[in-house]
């Protein structure tokens, strides 16, 4: 995976907390904006997807606490914390009613904030989703990551590891900074329960907006019984397979990632 | 200067290294026969007992899901420890606190244990091994942040004696705590620490608890007994900090001749040669500081373990001074050497039993150390020794 320089993200101050904030800033389209909630790698604005889904509509990323440039204060420890500050985000951005896209713990984030607040989100994406538990008790739902090595990691992670998977020879300081502490981050806020919160998948229902979920055919971390099973407990979702992708499809197949959500998205 | 005879209670009879990945976490306990884990106890126990009888002190720690130290319950082995002990220090090494869930029931366990041995009990606390986290399902973020709030509440439990009074910390929630039975020792029995890190010695120092350091050699140890003494002084406990204050832990055997204490030495090396543990097990999320992982990221040497290092070979531990091995002459001019260069210590944690280093040779190398080497170290080191004198030298000129 290529890393570039961040270019200048702002930094907005929120609940004492400094959030880095991608704005594609284009809000003149009657649309509403979307929303996109990463996963446990991070964001960065040279993405690949970050071009086809801010092409037509604005696109708002943060980078969630703990991640990026944005601080992790000493109270906050969990996917909840962060659901509260996204929509206090929202209030602040005056987004009344918006599309939000969540990737694997960022789909955790969206699930817990549209549970939350079901009348604020016109239309949700959950890609590769985690933070539920629906299989039994004597076995993980999401495999451990934090208990093998980075290899098999890297295989569960993409379809095509040796393309895609990070190297850390070709980083700079700052850039190995951020991926440690990325990895710190999704360890402070998945380690127990692991990946889930056991209320969750009894607030599914409340959800309102038409959901869509999209898995890559290749992913080992989201297994397609697991995806179904999170499908199943909202009023109206669906699910999508993208082929010749793992865990992170946005990255992966970012064309046919975009495809898939922007035509979710009526566009 | 104060020795103890350390005992992992290692359990030895493993498959070939590269039938397994780690000996830690994932092995498989199928592996460990109950009946020579029975037989092993007694011998150990048989041990340290034998160490008490030689005028040694006991300690012994906590470890899990590993054969490299088969005591996962380190107070109930103290409380054995107790019983069949009669005059020796028992020190635990300690508690892992930042991965129990009710530092209230630690309290409780060191208390009875306290009382139980009639005031024995040296209270050691630790943060854990970075292995630990897996078997205790701990977040390995924020574990200071844990351990100390656990400490100073379990300080709390032993020396609060009017009823019950409550805590509402960070981590920990109790409403109603007043622990029965409370320590025999007054205010509470001695409290240590170890920190590999010289942010948490500076933290030890400051409140004044034992300092211990485990394997850190030369360089690391030094730094590590420099912020002790540092955060003693800035808060204000003095100009001079006793080596009482302060420990080290190293393997070590004396023999009676070079060939026996190369034989000896050579089968302690277990410590190192066998802990085979796998990066995602020695270095969860966390444990290290970010800017600790982008030097490792690098290169950098992970100072948690030396397996893989030259400290695999005699000679290569003995240089980095994680070894004290041979004659009593050899080891009192080694351990000399090593205590001059960090400033001084005055307790002397003995690794003394590993691996294949059976009864006869364990204790031999017990007992001449006992009586070859430590008679000269308590009057080289009196406890009423200085420890960081020539900084504080160097500080007046």
């Amino acid at each position: 995976m290529q890393m570039v320089t961040r270019p200048d993200m702002a930094v907005v101050k929120l609940s004492g907390i400094d959030l880095e904030l991608f704005d594609s800033g284009q809000d003149t389209q009657p649309q509403s904006p979307i929303l996109f909630l990463h996963g446990g790698g991070g964001f960065h604005p040279q993405q690949p997807f970050v071009a086809p889904l801010s092409t037509r509509r604005r696109l708002v990323v943060p980078s969630h606490p703990g991640f990026g440039r944005s601080s992790l204060p000493d109270w906050l420890d969990s996917v909840d914390d962060i659901a509260y500050l996204y929509l206090e985000l929202m209030d602040i951005l005056q987004f009344d009613r918006i599309d939000l896209i969540g990737c694997s713990i960022g789909g955790w984030v969206a699930a817990e904030m549209a549970t939350k607040a079901p009348e604020r989100f016109r239309r949700l994406v959950m890609v590769g989703p985690v933070g539920i538990k629906v299989g039994p008790s004597d076995r993980l739902d999401i495999p451990d990551i934090f208990a093998m090595p980075q290899a098999e990691v890297d295989k569960l992670l993409y379809h095509d590891p040796e393309r895609m998977k990070p190297d850390p020879a070709k980083m700079s300081d700052d850039e190995l900074a951020a991926m440690f502490r990325a990895r710190e981050t999704v360890a402070l806020l998945t380690w127990e329960p692991w990946m889930h919160n056991p209320k969750l998948k009894h607030r599914l229902h409340r959800i309102k907006a038409p959901t869509l979920f999209i898995r890559g055919d290749s992913d080992g971390l989201v297994s397609q019984t697991y995806l179904e099973a999170y499908a199943s407990l909202l009023p109206d979702a669906r699910t999508v397979t993208i082929t010749a992708a793992g865990h992170v499809p946005q990255l992966e197949r970012p064309a046919a990632f975009a495809a898939e959500v922007m035509q979710f998205f009526g566009e | 200067m104060r020795a103890w005879h350390f005992s992992e209670t290692a359990y030895p009879y493993l498959p070939p290294a590269e039938t397994y990945p780690s000996i830690r976490v994932s092995l498989p306990n199928r592996i460990y026969d109950p009946l020579k884990g029975a037989a092993l106890y007694d011998r150990f126990i048989d041990e340290w007992l034998v160490a008490e009888d030689e005028g040694v002190e006991i300690m012994l720690n906590e470890h899990h899901q590993t054969a490299t130290c088969v005591d996962p319950a380190a107070p109930l082995m103290l409380a054995a420890l107790a019983r069949l002990s009669k005059t020796a220090r028992l020190l635990i090494l300690g508690n892992p606190i930042a991965n129990r869930r009710q530092p209230v029931r630690v309290a409780e366990e060191m208390a009875m244990i306290d009382v139980l041995s009639h005031g024995r009990l040296e209270a050691g606390f630790v943060r854990g091994v970075p292995y630990e986290v897996l078997p205790a399902n701990s977040n390995p973020v924020r574990m200071n942040e844990r351990h100390w709030e656990a400490l100073d509440l379990i300080v709390k439990c032993w020396t609060h004696h009017d009823g019950p009074f409550s805590h509402e910390g960070r981590f920990f929630h109790h409403r109603a705590i007043n622990i029965w039975p409370r320590p025999i020792q007054q205010p509470h029995p001695p409290i240590w620490v170890s920190s590999t890190s010289t942010g948490g010695a500076a933290q030890v120092g400051a409140r004044g608890y034992i300092q211990a350091t485990f394997l850190t050699g030369f360089e690391t140890t030094k730094r590590i007994y420099e912020s002790y003494r540092r955060g003693w002084r800035e808060a204000g406990r003095g100009q001079d900090v006793p080596i009482d204050r302060l420990a080290y832990a190293a393997l070590i055997y004396v023999g009676e001749n070079d060939a026996r204490a190369r034989a000896g030495a050579e089968k302690l090396l277990w410590y190192i040669t066998a802990n085979k543990v796998p990066p995602h097990f020695s270095n969860p999320p966390g444990y290290v500081p970010v800017a600790m992982n982008v030097q490792l990221a690098k290169g950098a040497h992970n100072v948690v373990s030396a397996y893989g290092t030259k400290q695999s070979t005699v000679e290569g531990a003995i240089e980095a001074g994680t070894m004290f091995a041979g004659t009593p002459d050899q080891v009192l001019a080694q351990i000399r050497k090593h205590w001059n260069y960090v400033g001084g210590y005055g307790n002397l944690l003995i690794m003394g039993q590993a691996g294949f280093l059976d009864h006869e040779d364990t204790v031999h190398g017990i007992r001449m150390f006992a009586r070859e080497v430590y008679p000269q170290l308590k009057e080289l080191y009196p406890d009423t020794t200085i420890s960081g004198m020539t900084e504080q030298l160097s500080a007046a000129s």
